[in-house]
């Protein structure tokens, strides 16, 4: 079993447990974190399941490919180094204890 | 009782509402209603993820604990039967009224049905919910051959699936193209030549005479030609109509959809009308347009909030739009309505390309095929209205985000 932590934007941690095979974006949206939306369900749309990750964690991953990079650099606001869309970021035992930050609106 | 907002409709535009009244500040009741009896979920899936693996089950838009925390009220499986404009109440089907000060119709569209000799044979189906899509989902498990009637994105989303899971697949339009109204005709002619690659036979300005059956189940459907094509199961994706008779029967206005202004507020200045149900004046095409899809849905949703607060401003998101045929991912930027050039980057026949829409030098619109960096680009560019010239397209994608100030 794996978890992920995401740090809602007023600081709240929230331990979501990983089904495994869905998305980073999906356990947010199942678990009711606040700022994880996905309003286009996960097609690197809409870019409003946008998180950040630690540097650890972001080298550890497989990382964004072209179409998440173009669609962090043109949809999301606020992006940082360690920008990722969630919904690009599949979970399983090797993402197990990864921790996000909500991205700021 | 303290009247709130209520909202008619619980898909990905009546949700939106709910949590951006909040984020506005809206502090009174908020009432989320629905017909259908489960918790909001994506409605995209239905013709793609969902439709082509058994395990899936639909993908909710918020958990349940999300509407508890924002104080949104949930009356699902709950239809309403009509609105009373004098007493500014809602009223369901079992007589129960819920009185509003503010209420947003957000009631989508209801799929065509066809009107030809054998539509009420059994092994017809549609997709708009969750319940069809599972019926369509379980009846296609037994079906060989398969035919879709109407060359939309739905239909030919699901055709690409029965043909990925060896079904033998027909698709038949009307009109001489598939994708007619929607995508550029360059876009609509490589699907076309895609999906004819992968085995479906794709009928174009083709009419039907009617479905034939055996024991109330349909077996063919025979075109106008006289000619036959076997059908185990039919899929019928003719396009859809609004659903705006509950607004109609109020005595508000409706001409493909509620018509609303700018602001998306009806004539009447309690009730407000957005995503696919509504007709809007258009700010980047300067005429009326109803669209269906989930970016006009939730961007909508967010902008009515703040009309509903009293912070009247004119709706102007550029639209945009998506959809996955096959290996095939179709994005679409801006409306194209009134262009009379068209600039394709990209060699003919290759598998990723763009078409950029314009109307004089003004761009208008893109169609991209499998280039997500152009349609985002292209997002950027018509927002903010800048026009990039031949040379700057056959350049490449580094000179336009160039003109984005990237
Ligand atoms: C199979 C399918 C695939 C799609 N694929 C894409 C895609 O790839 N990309 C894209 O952008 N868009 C896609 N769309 C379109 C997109 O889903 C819609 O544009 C979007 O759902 C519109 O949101 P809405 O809130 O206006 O309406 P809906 O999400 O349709 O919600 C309306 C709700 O109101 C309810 N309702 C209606 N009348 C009443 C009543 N009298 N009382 C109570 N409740 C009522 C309905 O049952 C429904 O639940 C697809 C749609 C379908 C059906």
């Amino acid at each position: 079993m794996s978890q992920v932590t995401f740090i809602e934007r007023d600081g709240t941690r929230r331990i979501v447990e990983v089904v495994s095979g869905e998305s980073l974006m999906q356990a947010g949206t199942r678990a009711g974190v606040d700022g994880i939306i996905g309003e286009c369900g996960g097609s690197c749309m809409c870019a409003t399941c946008h998180v950040y990750l630690t540097e650890e964690d972001f080298a550890r991953i497989d990382p964004p490919d072209a179409m998440e990079q173009d669609a962090l650099e043109f949809t999301a606001s606020n992006q940082r180094p360690t920008s990722r869309l969630g919904c690009q970021v599949k979970l399983s035992a090797a993402t197990d204890g990864l921790t996000v930050t909500v991205a700021e609106a | 009782m303290q009247r709130g907002v209520v909202i008619i409709g619980a898909g990905h535009g009546g949700s939106q509402v709910g949590f951006s009244l909040r984020q506005e500040g809206y502090d009174g009741p908020i009432h989320l209603v629905s017909d259908e009896p489960d918790l909001p979920y994506h409605k995209p899936p239905l013709s793609k993820a969902y439709l082509k693996d058994v395990s899936q089950d639909v993908q909710i838009l918020r958990a349940e604990k999300a509407y508890a925390d924002a104080r949104i009220e949930l009356a699902l499986g709950r239809k309403v039967e009509a609105i009373d404009r004098q007493a500014r109440a809602i009223r369901f089907a079992d007589g129960a009224t819920l009185p509003y000060e503010r209420l947003v119709i957000v009631t989508g569209a209801t799929n065509r049905k066809l009107a030809l000799p054998g539509h009420d044979l059994t092994g017809l189906h549609s997709i708009r919910t969750r319940t069809d899509a599972a019926h369509l989902r379980e009846a296609m498990q037994t079906a060989g051959d398969i035919v879709v009637i109407g060359g939309g994105f739905i239909g030919l989303e699901a055709a690409a699936t029965f043909a990925a899971l060896g079904k033998r697949v027909t698709v038949i339009e009307l009109a001489p193209s598939i994708l007619g109204r929607a995508v550029s005709a360059v876009v609509a002619a490589h699907v076309d030549a895609e999906y004819r690659k992968l085995g479906i036979r794709v009928l174009t300005a083709t009419g039907i005479e009617r479905l034939e059956g055996e024991a109330g189940k349909v077996k063919a459907v025979r075109l106008s030609d006289g000619t036959t094509v076997p059908a185990d199961l039919v899929l019928v994706g003719i396009g859809a109509t609004p659903n705006d008779a509950l607004a109609r029967d109020a005595g508000l206005a409706c001409d493909n959809g509620i018509v609303v202004d700018a602001t998306l507020a009806t004539a009447d200045p309690t009730i407000f009308a957005i995503g696919d149900v509504a007709n809007f004046p258009h700010a980047h095409a300067g005429r009326r347009v109803r669209l269906e899809s989930v970016q006009n849905a939730s961007d909508q949703a967010k902008h009515v909030a703040k009309t509903v607060m009293g912070k009247p401003d004119d709706y102007r998101e550029t639209p945009w739009f998506w959809s996955d045929q096959g290996h095939m991912k179709l994005q679409m930027a801006g409306l194209s309505f009134g262009a009379d050039r068209h600039v394709r980057t990209g060699a003919l026949g290759e598998p990723a390309f763009s078409v950029y829409h314009y109307a004089g030098d003004r761009l208008l619109a893109v169609d991209s095929v499998n280039r997500p960096g152009d349609h985002m680009v292209a997002r950027r560019l018509i927002a903010a209205g800048i026009s990039p010239s031949e040379a700057d397209l056959a350049e490449g994608p580094d000179r336009l985000k160039s003109l984005i100030g990237r």
